[in-house]
């Protein structure tokens, strides 16, 4: 089970680091965009609260039962602990692409590899589901869900078609894969009214959308470093 | 010459087992990813509550 190790222990060297240095990016991008987004989340949900109670009816505020990080330090080391989760596990799926090539892979290799990562994951489920704010209306979360992970995997599909085979069929049934999602499309959210302006929407799209270039290329090349220099010290 | 470096590189371990081996570990990964960004489970979902708005991850 070398081969599993190594994988693993490059992934999580590349994952702590890029998913360290994104928290920071996303310290001053996105975070400060989504606290407030929530003041307007917060200011709907009163008011939707205080007309429930005036007119008699139950106010429905499920979320005050459920648990949740503390403002400040624990939200704040909560979510660079998801970020180096999510960077281990996609970078325990770039590393054992590299693995798979049973060649070395080189950094500028695994930037591409990145850069493929970020079509799959950001770029193609974001066409049709864009990077939301809290507090917009949105569709089904499983709904969504399905139609996300499905985009992504037609996506990859239709890369390692266009991309790893010279045959014209793979060319054209790549093509085709990538746009078949976005003609059955994404679920549709009801339509109400928002308090969020939609300028700060517009700025979080751009936050999200360039925050994931550039965690996507950190990771590309940060595995392929990493899984090289660890698969040269074991051979 | 180049022939012989990788054959070097790829020596170690060939064919299916280094397959399985990456197989497996890309399960993990999806696993991982699942977990932190997929999670119906409430108090999972508002720990990385933020993290999944930034990874436009789908999310209430």
């Amino acid at each position: 089970m070398h081969v599993f190790r190594s994988i693993v222990f490059a992934a999580s060297l590349a994952g702590l680091i890029v998913g360290a240095l994104i928290s920071v990016v996303q310290f001053f991008g996105t975070v400060p965009l989504i606290q407030k987004s929530e003041i307007y989340e917060k200011a709907a949900a009163d008011a939707q609260q205080k007309a429930a109670h005036s007119s008699g009816g139950e106010a429905d505020h499920h979320h005050d039962a459920e648990w949740e990080p503390e403002e400040g330090l624990q939200r704040n080391a909560l979510t660079v602990a998801a970020n180096i989760l999510t960077a281990i596990g996609f970078g325990l799926m770039l590393t054992s692409i590299y693995a798979l090539r049973q060649r070395p892979v080189h950094w500028r290799e695994g930037l591409f590899w990145g850069l493929g990562g970020f079509v799959v994951f950001v770029a193609a489920p974001g066409l049709g589901l864009p990077p939301e704010l809290p507090g917009l209306p949105v569709a089904d979360l499983t709904a969504r869900q399905i139609w996300w992970v499905a985009t992504a995997a037609l996506t990859a599909s239709a890369l390692y078609l266009l991309i790893l085979r010279s045959e014209p069929w793979a060319a054209v049934l790549g093509l085709i894969l990538i746009i078949i999602p976005h003609l059955v499309g994404a679920p549709v959210a009801p339509e109400s009214h928002v308090e969020v302006p939609a300028s700060l929407s517009h700025q979080f799209v751009v936050t999200v959308v360039l925050t994931g270039l550039l965690f996507w290329s950190l990771l590309g090349i940060a595995t392929s470093l990493a899984f090289e220099k660890v698969s040269r010290q074991r051979s | 010459m180049q022939q012989t470096q990788s054959a070097d590189f790829t020596a170690v371990a060939t064919g299916t087992n280094v397959i399985v081996q990456a197989v497996l570990a890309m399960a993990l990964g999806l696993f991982v990813v699942g977990m932190v960004g997929f999670s119906h489970i409430s108090a999972v979902h508002n720990a990385a509550h933020d993290v999944r708005h930034a990874n436009a991850f789908p999310c209430h």
